[in-house]
């Protein structure tokens, strides 16, 4: 005895027409459509997954100091190659900026054309697109895969869903293996990741994500985009009334009828002659007939497919199609519809674009005209100042000088300011102190330099400047200011 | 008052779930079963328990705790983690054991482990009198600066280290003695202020004594020169320089001529194994002020290394 029947022996059987609470997931099997839409979205899918797939393997010549892959995220250095860019930790930035035109970019583009992220581009969408895809390649169109469910277990059904899962897995492997080639030369980590040698985590970061993947793309589906994502909710307080939307337009469909009730009672029925097409092609499962709804993720393929249908029983097509709300209600009154452009350029999307592009330019400018070479600086606080037996005083300061460029260069530290001062570096004697040291720098590292400035002690404290050149055809230069303590000043 | 479970107990017509029987004005409590997921995961984290009580250390007998089949301890833990830092650091220390310190200079690799071992050597053994930053006080030497009582050298600073300042029963210690001019009648007071009138002319801060420098001559200049450079076999100060480990005010210098100053420090051999004096004295020597050797030709006075 479970516990509801424990309960139902206490209690008397349940009671009738009581709700349930929990709803379960309705399986949605696709039916097969062609249209401008569609071929949109294999066109988008074709892109994206390229996108993903493809940069890791591109060679990208940085001569014998840095990696010839074009986008590498390379952790273990913390550096990050991308084509001819590359980024240290302290740039990281761009890489903010980068995320923040992203996310206006999303604001601007659900403004304007609603939830064109959701329909096309969003890797849930692409990924459970391409799973709806090898569904149909193996269990025949929507409704061989509903007698296929429905049907008993056999050898042939088993067969079928093992070679389906199969496939599945594959392609989950694919996408996690795809990932860890962006942190590591691909080439190198292909053979170590198949003999073994590749570091665990790369073989733990593939065996979740295969795993996400395999699940979500494969059997979650659209449920994490009714239930899971957030971004949904997040649109759906950036769509205004002149947000495009895919919109079953109610005043010309209804009431529905068949064409042999159309027939029957010419004038009775509007355009929808009910045959669901839309219903049957939407990889969310929803009627667009019942209005906007979260479920909807506006991919525009039940466009395609009333549009085919209208096109069969000689009516105008768009009866579903995009249109903001605004539009809607002129429509319903008898009115034209504005021309498309001026649905999408309003103040809004203006804003956001104007944002959109002077982050970009921003950022834009910030690497053209960004340095290859700096210089930090640390004063040694224990002791602040030392006497020397001479009577000059010494300060002592940690300099670290950055060679940002993928080549090893010469470069020159010195002192500005601070009269009579002179230093030395840990390496050198104090005989042979100057006011400019000149260093090799290796390419692309970080030079840890102690330096020992010596000043006279009437020259006292105050601030002065230590400056980095590089002495090559670049010039570049920065500097710091530094503080030189000596005794007595603070009295 | 529905309190009798047996009869209060009652179907929920909304849910068809059974209520615990209690109502609190109208309130009433859904009995809903927990959920399969739920009680799975409870009984599993019981097998859980189980399996963990037994592999671990577990339960508090009279003494100690039962061991557990793996034999796992928090201390035996930390013993292997230092094994294996021991064994990570094994070729730089046995290298560091054989190589003798006037030869560190040539190899950097080296050098930087070194100085990077004595910083925290010297932050356990030496910051106690030296100071965080080696930067001393009164009596106990900067070792930031270029003036050194005994030697700047990497080689003087390890026998400095190794056998320490007048440590007794050292038979290389560094010892001296300066004399208690004043507490032992040797020059009268007048003749003290005189030599420190003098002492303090040396570097300018007073004018020329003649009579200070005749008495100086007489009893000083044997240990701290003629000039009063100071002697480093002796550990005699260099009083003409700006680094004065007493102080350099009249009253200070007066002190260590009727008294005199006998600074100590301990033998590190036999507290310290040779490599971390090794390393001692390369980050001491790092610290800005060390010096090249003024004298390859003479030969080391001890072995160093093999000191226990």
């Amino acid at each position: 005895m479970n516990s509801l029947e424990k309960i139902e022996a206490a209690t008397g059987p349940r009671v009738p027409g009581a709700p349930q609470l929990y709803e379960k997931r309705k399986a949605v099997y696709p039916q097969k459509i062609d249209g401008p839409f569609r071929r949109f979205k294999w066109f988008v899918m074709a892109v994206t997954l390229t996108i993903y797939y493809g940069p890791p393997w591109i060679r990208w010549d940085r001569g014998p100091y840095a990696p010839d892959q074009a986008v590498l995220v390379d952790l273990a250095h913390r550096r990050f190659y991308m084509f001819g860019i590359e980024i240290w930790p302290h740039e990281f930035y761009f890489v903010a900026g980068l995320l923040i035109m992203a996310g206006i970019g999303l604001f601007l583009l659900t403004s304007a054309v609603g939830r064109a992220w959701c329909g096309y581009s969003c890797p849930q969408t692409v990924w459970t697109d391409l799973f709806q895809h090898i569904d149909r390649f193996v269990d025949g169109d929507r409704n061989a895969q509903m007698r296929l469910a429905k049907a008993p277990w056999g050898p042939k059904k088993i067969a079928r869903r093992t070679f389906k899962y199969a496939i599945y897995l594959v392609i989950s492997f694919w996408t996690g293996g795809a990932w860890i080639m962006y942190f590591a030369d691909a080439p190198t980590l292909t053979q170590d990741f198949w003999t073994g040698q590749a570091a665990p985590v790369a073989y733990a970061t593939v065996a979740v994500l295969t795993a996400t993947t395999f699940l979500l793309g494969g059997f979650a589906r659209e449920q994490v985009c009714i239930y899971m994502c957030p971004w949904p909710r997040i649109q759906s307080a950036m769509m205004d009334e002149r947000s495009l939307t895919v919109t079953y337009k109610d005043w010309r469909g209804e009431p529905r009828g068949s064409l042999k009730k159309a027939e029957r009672n010419p004038g009775a029925f509007g355009d929808c002659i009910d045959c669901n097409q839309c219903v049957a092609v939407c990889p969310t499962g929803i009627d667009i007939r019942e209005g906007p709804q979260i479920g909807c993720i506006t991919c525009a393929l039940c466009i395609d497919a009333c549009d085919r249908v209208m096109k069969e029983v000689g009516r105008p097509r768009g009866l579903i199609d995009y249109a903001t709300l605004e539009d809607c209600k002129r429509e319903a009154g008898g009115e034209t519809p504005r021309p498309v452009w001026k649905t999408i350029l309003h103040a809004r999307t203006v804003i956001y674009f104007l944002v959109w592009g002077a982050v970009g330019l921003a950022l834009l400018f910030a690497l053209g005209s960004r340095d290859r070479t700096g210089l930090t600086i640390a004063q040694d606080r224990n002791p602040p100042f030392m006497l020397m037996s001479d009577g000059s005083v010494r300060n002592a300061y940690t300099l670290k000088l950055r060679n940002m460029e993928s080549r090893p260069r010469r470069m020159e530290v010195s002192i500005q300011g601070l009269p009579g001062a002179v230093m030395w570096s840990e390496e050198m004697s104090r005989e042979a102190a100057a006011r400019a040291i000149v260093r090799e720098v290796d390419a692309d590292t970080t030079d840890t330099m102690r330096a020992y400035v010596v000043a006279p002690q009437e020259t006292g404290g105050g601030e002065f400047t230590f400056v980095l050149r590089s002495l090559d055809e670049q010039g570049e230069s920065d500097s710091g200011t530094a503080r030189f303590d000596a005794p007595g000043e603070d009295e | 008052m529905a309190n009798d479970r047996a009869e209060g107990s009652r179907g929920d017509e909304a849910t068809g779930t059974a209520t615990v029987g209690h109502e609190w004005d109208g309130i009433e409590e859904l009995d809903t079963p927990m959920p399969r997921w739920w009680l799975w995961t409870f009984y599993v984290t019981i097998v859980w328990a189980i399996g963990y009580c037994i592999a671990y250390p577990a339960w508090p007998l009279v003494s100690q705790a039962t061991e557990g089949v793996l034999g796992w301890s928090s201390r035996g833990q930390l013993a292997a983690e230092i094994e294996a830092q021991e064994r990570a650091r094994a070729a730089t220390v046995a290298a560091l054991a054989d190589m003798p310190i006037e030869q560190l200079p040539g190899h950097p690799e080296l050098m930087r482990a070194a100085v990077a071992g004595g910083r925290a050597a010297f932050k356990v053994n030496c910051v106690q009198c030296h100071g965080a930053g080696a930067a001393g006080g009164k009596g106990y030497p900067n070792l930031n600066d270029d003036d050194w009582l005994w030697g700047g050298d990497l080689k003087a600073i390890e026998a400095t280290i190794v056998h320490g300042v007048r440590q007794p029963g050292d038979q290389q210690t560094h010892f001296s003695q300066m004399p208690a001019f004043g507490r032992d009648g040797i020059l009268t007071p007048a003749q003290v202020s005189a030599v420190v009138s003098h002492v303090l002319s040396l570097s300018g801060k007073a004018p020329a004594n003649a009579a200070g420098a005749q008495i100086f001559a007489d009893n000083c200049a044997v240990c701290h020169g003629a000039q009063g450079k100071g002697m480093r076999e002796f550990g005699a100060p260099d009083l003409t320089d700006a680094i004065w480990l007493y102080g350099s005010r009249r009253s200070d210098i007066t002190y260590t001529v009727d008294n005199a100053r006998n600074g100590v420090m301990p033998a590190w051999a036999g507290r310290l194994d040779p490599v971390t004096i090794k390393m001692l004295a390369a980050y001491v020597h790092s610290l800005g002020g060390g010096e090249a050797f003024a004298n390859e030709a003479a030969p080391p006075a001890d072995k160093v290394d093999e000191q226990p």
